[in-house]
């Protein structure tokens, strides 16, 4: 299996966040995990990326690999798994150029990074205009192509996509999940957390849906479309 | 007039340690939210590791009581292998003081500092006992006059060196991507680690380029003040901790400048006032720039970014 999570949980502090979620990605796909506010999707992409701990008795394997004994920077130079953030947390007083080298840190293939730099401004030519400018002075839409274009730098085998939709004109939105899936189609496999249910499972293959850190429905992106209590609940009747 | 340049040139000189030791406490303020206080107490091991390095090579280049090579390549040798051997101190004082307690309570972190400080500063009365030390005069001083104005090149150096840390530094943070990570870090620390960066590497390397510098600060100073004692970095630790306040937290050239500002305060009024009023005077002032100016020359009301 390439990426299996099982009965993970994460408290924080006594409160329990998540109780026990399982569910499994092959490579090449493209998921969806929807679900309210406070679900705990969040939570769940924080512990794949080991920003946050897991609580005891929580596996999560990639290609057999132990993701418990890797430290969140590792996660991302060793295993090639890379996270769009809520809120994009690009580095403000750092350049676009200098987020994009910032991202290639720990790589020691210097000729791929230049081809991979290339790839991301073929992707995004916004981001080459503005290469030498402060990414604080970015407006939301091209803040979250400088985080996309980050990921695929640091890491691309995997991409965890905390709410891209978030904060983008609908226009926007739909572009970069055009985006999204050209990138998936290139092999990175996708891993996508959305509040916006209708758009996360129009481009997903397959879908979970998360409530208060349950895994309570799963299936492929059509069944879930067209199941009456998702309607109900996350597509507005 | 001849007496204000020649207090210009004293208060250069003064202002080139301030500068040098705020550098370290501003740099580390910027990345990790918290002040070293035990960093006065790196530049005094840092002056002390400077007595060891400097007669240890003089030791070694010498045959009999002659030096075989110039007294500039000792002193560039002592200085380089003090600010390595502290930067190696400040990677252990991270290491083990303020890893363990980068999710405590800011309080914790303070304390730690001040009990770092006072076990360098026991440890070296251990080790060495009470006597003081002179630092050998490891070249020789030569004083030139200029109308009136009495030039050593000690002091020229000690200046030149300390303006030529400042711009390494300043093209290491800005060029660098070592530099790169320590300003991403300051600004959100959170995120570094998604950037395939540790956060347990650029922590580190912060502390080993300010307590760098701290000894670098501190073999220059034992050139022009060349008696050493356990408890010289308290004096002036503070006082260049005040120093990286007046600039600004996270700012580079804060930092440097108000280490400057500091010294030719100080200078200044013990030109115009009796000595021992000195300190008295020159912090007032001070305290009375902060009243208006509360988060420093460079500094943001909400942030304490690393800038250059």
């Amino acid at each position: 299996m390439f990426l299996k999570i099982e009965n993970l949980r994460v408290s924080y502090d006594k409160i329990r966040a998540l109780h026990g979620i399982s569910f499994s990605i092959d490579e090449g796909e493209f998921v969806t995990i929807i679900g309210a506010n406070g679900a705990g999707k969040s939570t769940t992409l924080r512990a794949i990326s080991r920003l946050i701990d897991a609580d005891e008795g929580s596996c999560m394997e990639f290609l057999g690999k132990s993701l418990l004994d890797y430290t969140a920077d590792r996660v991302v130079s060793s295993l090639g798994i890379s996270h769009v953030p809520e809120g994009r947390r690009i580095f403000g007083n750092l350049t676009v150029m200098e987020n994009l080298r910032l991202a290639a840190f720990a790589r020691r293939d210097r000729d791929r990074i230049s081809v991979d730099l290339e790839e991301v401004f073929s992707i995004f030519p916004r981001l080459k205009e503005r290469e030498s400018q402060l990414s604080s002075t970015l407006s939301g839409g091209e803040q979250q192509m400088l985080a996309v274009g980050r990921a695929l730098i640091s890491g691309r085998r995997v991409m965890l996509l905390d709410e891209p939709s978030m904060g983008l004109a609908p226009l926007l939105m739909l572009s970069m999940f055009d985006v999204l899936r050209g990138i998936n189609r290139r092999g990175t496999t996708i891993l996508l957390v959305e509040q916006n249910a209708n758009l996360a499972l129009r481009f997903a293959k397959r879908g979970y849906v998360l409530e208060n850190g349950h895994m309570v429905l799963d299936g492929t992106s059509e069944s879930l479309l067209s199941n009456p209590e998702v309607k109900k609940a996350y597509l507005g009747g | 007039m001849v007496y204000f340049f020649q207090n210009f040139l004293n208060a250069l000189q003064w202002g080139s340690f301030y500068a040098l030791i705020a550098l370290g406490y501003s740099m580390v303020y910027g990345i990790l939210m918290l002040f070293n206080f035990a960093h006065g107490d790196v530049f005094m091991t840092g002056a002390y590791i400077g007595l060891g390095t400097a007669l240890f090579f003089t030791m070694i280049f010498s045959s009999g009581a002659v030096s075989v090579v110039p007294g500039w390549i000792i002193l560039v040798l002592t200085i380089l292998s003090s600010m390595a051997l502290a930067s190696i101190l400040g990677m252990i004082i991270e290491r083990i003081g303020y890893r363990p307690l980068r999710n405590a309570p800011r309080a914790s972190a303070a304390i730690t500092g001040l009990m770092i400080g006072i076990i360098l500063e026991t440890g070296n009365l251990a080790i060495l006992g009470a006597q003081r030390f002179s630092f050998p005069s490891i070249i020789d001083t030569v004083t030139w006059e200029a109308g009136g104005i009495f030039f050593t090149n000690k002091k020229i150096l000690i200046v030149a060196v300390a303006l030529f840390l400042m711009a390494a530094l300043h093209v290491f943070i800005k060029k660098t991507k070592w530099g790169m990570a320590m300003r991403a870090m300051s600004y959100d620390p959170l995120a570094v680690p998604l950037m395939g960066v540790s956060v347990n590497i650029v922590a580190p390397m912060t502390f080993a380029i300010g307590s760098g510098l701290a000894a670098a600060a501190g073999v220059l100073y034992s050139m022009a003040y060349p008696v050493l004692d356990p408890m010289m970095g308290v004096n002036l630790g503070w006082k260049a901790f005040v120093a990286a306040i007046l600039g600004g937290r996270g700012s580079i050239m804060g930092a440097a400048l108000a280490g400057f500002i500091l010294g030719f305060i100080e200078i200044f009024v013990a030109m115009i006032f009796p000595s021992t009023l000195r300190d008295l005077i020159a912090y007032s002032i001070i305290l009375a720039i902060l009243t208006f100016r509360p988060y420093g020359f460079f500094g943001q009301a909400h942030s304490a970014q690393l800038r250059l």
